[in-house]
């Protein structure tokens, strides 16, 4: 059973195509306002899992609880939950309103109750002066705030939002995050975002579930998931990395011993790993500095720089052939060493973390 | 509609600025050769005066379509009355095209939806079943459906045999018979251009419905059939209008009681019997009411786009 605070729980759900099996026995918890996003890449299961939830796809094995309630033998059409589409499917033969009233219509609601519903959801999504438009007549990012007013208006216990920026321009999803995450503040329904935009997970989300081969491979605050993460996919997925071989002397309380590649000693967080043998040290490009080659802890070849505007990136090799890449605010005071010279590296204490596999 | 036609128009048309009709010129003697040219003669020849063996007299008369609407007696001295012969044959005809229509719509679609939503690569094998009676030329398929219903025919035979029935079922005939010909004509008329309107159907569609509460029938009813309609318009166009001027289903499978619109033109031009300018007259009435239809289904289309 659940315990309350929690929207809807995932419990060992297995899902099999034949003989592809789409989902491992994925348990999660998803809390009653939360922003919650699954986030992976493509064929990673995140979708099946929406799908799941909102009652497109059976389970092979396992429960979907809402709100401590057993879904997994109900119909979509008799589920308290809503989806906005990826490609929003909007009923194209009705207007704005119509399209919003839809579901209002079909609980039950009296057309007066409903329309006033309408009216509202259209102003929380700023489309009150589209109301009596068809969708062919609306740019994509109306269209795609048409879809989440229609899925909000019947006020669903859990919203689920299948990749809906994916269809939107760059420029456009940047601001529609925004709004997104403040529409659900507002409303206080939990969302349940998936994408496979890791820069879209970290921004919004209260919590992200980092999936991969239909397994859930971390879950947490995108800061924890940034900055601790749990193995070498979710550090490599989610965003920059430089991935180190290095030799593992011990491990200590969650502090580990390591030999750098140049053989200096570097003590750094640990992700649960074997005590001993060969491991793997994540550290962020931004987290790296430099200096002179004598005080580093690794030392390094300037092989080219990228500029980035915000950045410089560094592009480095280590004695034993690595590369790695480092990312230098750029500021006029920064010197950038030039291709060919030697340098040091320092890495920040901490923010290096040693991963298993 | 109004905004999207002309960018798309002024996108390409530079190239061929000012040679438009001359690509239209081939398409125009088309439609002037076989269709502008024949109607005229048709609209021409209603206003002519018979000729008792055939042909007409290049004189102007009423007499075609005063014979169609009003009875003046055996000499034409009475006042006029309203003639319902040819009214009620009109009537029977649009009836029973209607019937047709319907009939085909409610097998029809369900057709076109299985084969839609077969896998790609099995639609196009189902496409070509639907289409194989067609390469039999329609006087046969016609004359074999009478074959087969007629008393002494295969069906009557096998029931008799199994004792279903113990005497034949009379079926041919009658407007069943006819229903059933109109229908086995006109089929694929119906389940080609619903097809086409289903196969393009965004199946996330249904699921947005289903997700926001409604059941099986009502996305049926509110959200399919509403965003194929054009397609099933289309199809009942198509059977609607041959329907109303077919005359070997009638004629064939139904006899004297079920005489409609196109046995009784073909009637007007055929051996002694003829009647040339009323024939003219009745195809003239036959095509206004087929181009009413279509001007009403137009507007709607231009209503329900302009929305």
């Amino acid at each position: 059973m659940t315990s309350p605070g929690i929207a809807v729980s995932v419990e060992q759900v297995v899902k099999r195509y034949g003989s592809v099996t789409a989902l491992h026995g994925v348990s999660l918890d998803i809390r009653e306002n939360e922003f919650f996003t699954l986030l992976g890449p493509s064929g990673c299961g995140k979708t099946t899992l929406l799908r799941a939830i909102a009652g497109f796809e059976d389970v092979t094995e396992g429960h979907i609880r809402l709100k401590g309630k057993d879904l997994v033998d109900q119909p979509p059409f008799k589920r308290p939950v809503n989806t906005v589409f990826q490609q929003y499917a909007l009923f194209p033969h009705m207007s704005v309103t119509d399209n919003v009233m839809f579901g209002l219509l079909r609980k039950g609601w009296s057309r007066q109750e409903a329309e006033r519903r309408v009216r509202d959801v259209l102003e929380l999504v700023q489309l009150s002066d589209f109301a009596a438009r068809k969708p062919g007549q609306l740019s994509g990012g109306q269209q795609q705030r048409v879809a989440l007013a229609r899925a909000l208006a019947p006020r669903p216990e859990v919203l689920l939002l299948d990749e809906p920026l994916s269809a939107l321009d760059l420029k456009l999803r940047q601001a529609v995050r925004m709004e997104l995450k403040a529409i659900q503040r507002e409303t206080g329904i939990a969302f349940i975002f998936v994408t496979h935009d890791q820069e879209e997970a970290l921004t919004m989300s209260d919590r992200i579930a980092v999936m991969s081969s239909g397994r859930v491979q971390q879950v947490g605050p995108p800061r924890e998931i940034y900055e601790a993460p749990v193995n070498r996919f979710v550090a490599d997925f989610i965003g920059e990395t430089n991935l180190l071989d290095v030799e593992v002397e011990s491990v200590n309380d969650g502090m580990a011993k390591v030999l750098l590649p140049g053989n200096r000693r570097f003590e750094c967080p640990a992700a649960a790993v074997e005590a001993r043998g060969a491991g793997h040290l994540s550290v962020r490009p931004e987290r790296i500095s430099i200096c002179a080659e004598a005080a580093g802890d690794l030392i390094a070849t300037v092989t080219g720089h990228t500029y980035l505007g915000t950045d410089n990136q560094l592009h480095v090799k280590l004695v034993d052939g690595e590369v790695m890449s480092i990312r230098l605010q750029n500021t006029e005071s920064t010197l950038l060493p030039k291709t060919g010279d030697v340098i040091g590296l320092e890495l920040e204490a901490g923010a290096a973390r040693l991963l298993a596999d | 509609m109004a905004a999207g036609a002309p960018v798309g128009a002024g996108g390409t048309s530079n190239i061929y600025k000012g040679s438009g009709w001359k690509l239209l010129f081939p398409s125009w003697v088309i439609i002037g050769i076989f269709l502008l040219a024949p109607v005229l003669m048709m609209a021409v020849y209603s206003f002519l005066t018979k000729e008792f063996r055939g042909g007409v007299i290049w004189e102007f008369s009423l007499n075609a379509y005063d014979q169609f609407f009003f009875d003046r007696g055996l000499f034409g001295d009475e006042p006029p009355t309203l003639e319902w012969t040819y009214i009620g044959i009109f009537w029977r005809s649009i009836w029973q095209a209607g019937l047709a229509t319907i009939t085909c719509l409610l097998i029809g679609f369900p057709t076109a939806w299985f084969i839609a939503t077969r896998k790609p690569e099995s639609r196009s094998i189902w496409l070509f079943l639907v289409t194989i009676p067609y390469w039999v030329n329609l006087l046969i398929r016609t004359v074999s459906m009478k074959f087969l219903i007629r008393d002494t025919g295969p069906l009557n035979e096998f029931l008799l045999s199994l004792h279903v029935i113990n005497e034949p079922l009379g079926l041919i005939n009658t407007n069943f018979a006819v229903q059933l010909g109109l229908f086995y004509s006109y089929l694929p008329f119906m389940v080609l251009p619903i097809y086409a309107a289903v196969e393009r159907y965004d199946f996330s569609l249904s699921e947005a419905a289903a997700d926001l509460y409604a059941s099986t029938w009502t996305i049926l009813w509110l959200v399919i059939l509403p965003v194929v309609r054009p397609g099933i318009i289309a199809g009942c166009i198509l059977v609607f209008v041959p329907s109303l001027g077919a005359f070997l289903a009638p004629d064939l499978l139904g006899g004297a009681k079920t005489f409609m619109i196109g046995s009784l033109i073909e009637e007007q031009f055929k051996g002694n019997a003829g009647n040339w300018p009323f024939g003219a007259a009745a195809s003239m009435i036959l095509l206004t009411i087929v181009m009413c239809v279509l001007l009403v289904y137009a507007r709607n289309q231009n209503k329900a786009e302009a929305r």
